[in-house]
C-alpha cells in the first residue's frame, strides 16, 4: 500500500467539503418544509424559522384533513396508481419475457418497433384526438391506458431475464413438458422478484406524480388526482374554501394559507417518504441492471 | 449473390415457421403489447397528417381537406415563432451545459469518498428529490422564492439587496428552471456513472499508485476514460432531446409576466391545440418539433460513431 501524499490529503479534504455543501443544499429545503409545516405560520412568515420549529402547531394538517377535495384527490390517486401500476407490470412482463428468449424469432423486429417510439412520436394533438375518439376522455382509462408500458422499462426487465435466468434451465423445463407460459409463471417470475419490485417502484412513483394527462383529459373535479388539487393550492394559490375569509382578518387567512401549503407538500409525499428507506437498495440496482446496455 | 439471398430467405422462413410452431404462446404473450404500440404510438403518427389538412371533427382525419404547408407557413411567419424557438433552444442548451456535467462530477467525487457512512448519506439524500412531483417542486420554488417572505429573499435582504421577484422576472426564468432541475436530478443521474465507476479494474489504480500518480491524476487518466462510453451514450441521448424541453415544469412555472422567456414549443402546442382547439395548426408545430429532434439525434449519433466509435445504434 502506497501512502497518501500531502497533495492527496488536501484533495481529500476539498472533496469532503464540496460534498458536504452539496448535502446541505439538497437537504435544507426538504428539512425547511417539514419544520415550517409544524411551526406557527406567523413565525414562518416573519422569517424566524430556520432549523427548528417555532410555536408548534398542527393547524395546517388539520385544515388539509378537513378538506374533502384533498381527501378525494388522495383516494383517486391511490386508485389510479394501483390500477395503472398493475397494467404496467403485466404489459412489461408480457413484452420483456419473449424478447429475452434467444429462440424467439423476430425479436429484433419487435424491439425495433418498440424502440422507434422512444425517438419519434405523433405528438400531443394526434394522441389527444385518438384518446378522445376512443371515448376515454373524462374516465380513469385516459390516465392508465395511453401509458400502459414504457420501452425503457421493457429493456431493463429483458436484460434482467437474460442475465439472471439461464436459457438452459428453461430448455430443460421445456423438455419436461412445461409450456412457455408455465415456465414464465412458475420459474421466471418467482426468480424475478427484485426486478418486479423495481418496476413497481418506478411505475407507481410516476403514476403518483402524474398530472398532465389528468389536466387534459379530465373535466370532472370529482375525478381529479391529488396533483391537480395540489397545483391549485401551491401554484394557483386557490384555496378559498379552505381558509376562513368571512369572519377573520385577511392577515389570518394569509397565514392559514401558508401553513396549508407546507402541510400539503409533506402529505403528498408521505407514501414515498415512508417507503424510501426500504426501497433504496432496489432502485439503485434497478437503474443499473439494464441501463445503457441496450 | 441472388442464390445466397434466396437461400437465406428460405432459411429465415424455416426458422420463423419453427419458432412459430414451438413458441406460438410467446407470440400470444407479446401480442397485447404490440397492439398497444400500434394503437397508441403508430396510429398517432398516422394521425399526424392533420398537420397538412384543415381538420374538421365532423369529417374525421381521412375526410378533412388537404391544405399543404399552410399551417407550417403560418407558424414560421408568426411573430411568436422566434420567441418560441429561442426559448426552447436556450433552455435546452443551458440545461445541457449545466445539467449534464454536474452528475458526472458528483459521481467522480462520491466515488472518492472512503467513509462508508458519509458515502451512503450523501447518496440517500441526493437521490431523494427525484421522487418529488413536478407540482410539488414548482410549489416549493414559489414558496422559497416569494419576494415577500421566501427564505431565499430573506438571505438576499440580509446582504442589503432589495428582494427579487424571481418567478415573474423573465431574466431569471431559465436559470431557475435549470438549477432547480440540477437540484432535483443530480443524485439520480449520477447513479449510472457510479455504476460504471465500480466496473473499473482496481489493478489499474494500484499500478498507477506504484508509479506515483496523485489521486487527481488517477481520476483524470483512469476514472474519466473508464466512464467515457457511458458519458458518450448519455450525451447523445441528451443532445437528441435538446428541443424536447420538458413540458410539465415549464408549464407550471409559466405565468403571464415571464412568458417572454418561458414560452417554448410544447407549451405553445398545448395552448393553441388543447386550449384553443386549433388541432391542425398545433399538430404542425408538434411535428416540426419531433422532426427536428429526430434529425438532431441521428446526426449526433453519426458524429459520435465517427469520432469515438460509441453510438446508440
Amino acid at each position: 500500500m502506497v501512502k497518501d501524499t500531502f497533495g492527496d490529503r488536501v484533495f481529500d479534504v476539498i472533496i469532503h467539503v464540496v460534498l458536504g455543501l452539496t448535502l446541505l443544499i439538497v437537504l435544507y429545503p426538504l428539512v425547511f418544509v417539514a419544520v415550517a409545516s409544524i411551526s406557527d405560520p406567523a413565525a414562518v412568515l416573519a422569517g424566524e424559522v430556520w432549523l427548528f420549529p417555532k410555536g408548534f402547531t398542527l393547524m395546517g394538517y388539520e385544515k388539509v384533513f378537513q378538506n374533502g377535495e384533498i381527501l378525494n384527490g388522495y383516494a383517486n390517486t391511490i386508485l389510479y396508481t394501483v390500477i395503472g401500476t398493475l397494467i404496467n407490470l403485466v404489459m412489461t412482463t408480457l413484452a420483456a419475457y419473449p424478447l429475452a428468449r434467444r429462440d424467439f424469432f423476430g425479436r429484433n423486429g419487435f424491439m425495433a418497433l418498440f424502440v422507434f417510439t422512444m425517438f419519434f412520436s405523433g405528438g400531443l394533438i394526434p394522441t389527444y384526438l385518438l384518446v378522445k375518439n376512443l371515448g376515454m376522455v373524462n374516465t380513469m382509462w385516459a390516465l392508465v391506458i395511453p401509458n400502459a408500458v414504457s420501452v425503457w422499462n421493457i429493456i431493463i426487465m429483458r436484460t434482467f431475464f437474460q442475465q439472471n435466468i439461464p436459457l438452459e434451465v428453461q430448455e430443460s423445463a421445456q423438455m419436461d413438458g412445461c409450456s412457455n407460459i408455465q415456465i414464465l409463471l412458475r420459474m421466471v417470475l418467482p426468480l424475478s422478484l427484485p426486478i418486479l419490485a423495481v418496476m413497481t417502484l418506478f411505475y407507481s412513483v410516476s403514476h403518483w406524480n402524474a398530472f398532465f394527462n389528468a389536466l387534459i383529459y379530465l373535466s370532472d373535479r370529482g375525478k381529479y388526482p391529488l396533483q391537480l388539487i395540489l397545483r391549485e393550492i401551491l401554484i394557483q394559490n386557490n384555496m378559498n374554501d379552505m381558509v376562513q375569509t368571512n369572519e377573520e382578518s385577511l392577515a389570518k387567512s394569509l397565514m392559514q394559507a401558508e401553513s396549508i401549503k407546507y402541510a400539503v407538500v409533506i402529505i403528498a409525499n408521505l407514501p414515498v417518504l415512508m417507503l424510501y428507506p426500504f426501497l433504496q437498495r432496489y432502485f439503485v440496482k434497478g437503474l443499473t441492471i439494464g441501463a445503457v446496455k441496450g | 449473390m441472388a442464390n445466397t439471398s434466396t437461400r437465406s430467405v428460405r432459411y429465415l422462413r424455416r426458422e420463423a415457421a419453427k419458432s412459430l410452431r414451438r413458441n406460438w404462446d410467446l407470440y400470444l404473450l407479446i401480442s397485447p403489447v404490440v397492439a398497444y404500440f400500434i394503437l397508441f404510438h403508430y396510429v398517432p403518427m398516422y394521425g399526424v397528417q392533420i398537420a397538412f389538412k384543415d381538420f374538421l371533427a365532423s369529417k374525421g382525419i381521412m375526410g378533412s381537406h388537404w391544405v399543404g404547408l399552410k399551417h407550417f407557413e403560418r407558424f414560421f411567419d408568426s411573430y411568436l415563432f422566434w420567441r418560441v424557438i429561442k426559448n426552447t433552444l436556450g433552455i435546452g442548451l443551458y440545461e445541457l451545459a449545466v445539467g449534464f456535467p454536474v452528475p458526472i462530477l458528483l459521481a467522480l467525487m462520491i466515488h472518492e469518498v472512503r467513509g462508508k457512512w458519509f458515502k451512503k448519506t450523501i447518496q440517500t439524500v441526493t437521490y431523494a428529490p427525484h421522487f418529488l412531483s413536478t407540482v410539488v417542486l414548482v410549489g416549493m420554488l414559489i414558496i422559497f422564492l416569494s419576494p415577500r417572505n421566501g427564505f431565499v429573499n430573506m438571505i438576499v435582504q440580509l446582504f442589503g439587496y432589495p428582494p427579487i421577484s424571481f418567478l415573474t422576472e423573465p431574466a431569471w426564468f431559465k436559470t431557475i428552471y435549470v438549477f432547480s432541475g440540477v437540484w432535483q436530478q443530480m443524485g439520480w443521474s449520477s447513479i449510472i456513472y457510479l455504476a460504471a465507476l465500480t466496473g473499473i479494474d482496481p489493478q489499474l489504480h494500484e499500478a498507477a499508485k506504484v508509479d506515483g500518480a496523485s489521486r487527481l491524476r488517477r481520476i483524470w487518466h483512469i476514472n474519466l476514460p473508464g466512464i467515457l462510453p457511458t458519458i458518450t451514450i448519455l450525451l447523445i441521448l441528451n443532445i437528441g432531446s435538446v428541443l424536447a424541453v420538458g413540458f410539465e415544469k415549464v408549464f407550471l412555472m409559466q405565468n403571464s409576466l415571464n412568458m417572454d422567456s418561458s414560452d417554448v414549443i410544447s407549451t405553445y402546442v398545448y395552448r393553441s391545440g388543447i386550449v384553443g382547439a386549433q388541432y391542425s395548426f398545433s399538430a404542425a408545430v408538434g411535428l416540426f418539433n419531433s422532426v427536428v429532434n429526430f434529425i438532431m439525434l441521428v446526426t449526433v449519433n453519426r458524429l459520435a460513431k465517427k469520432a469515438g466509435g460509441t453510438s446508440l445504434w
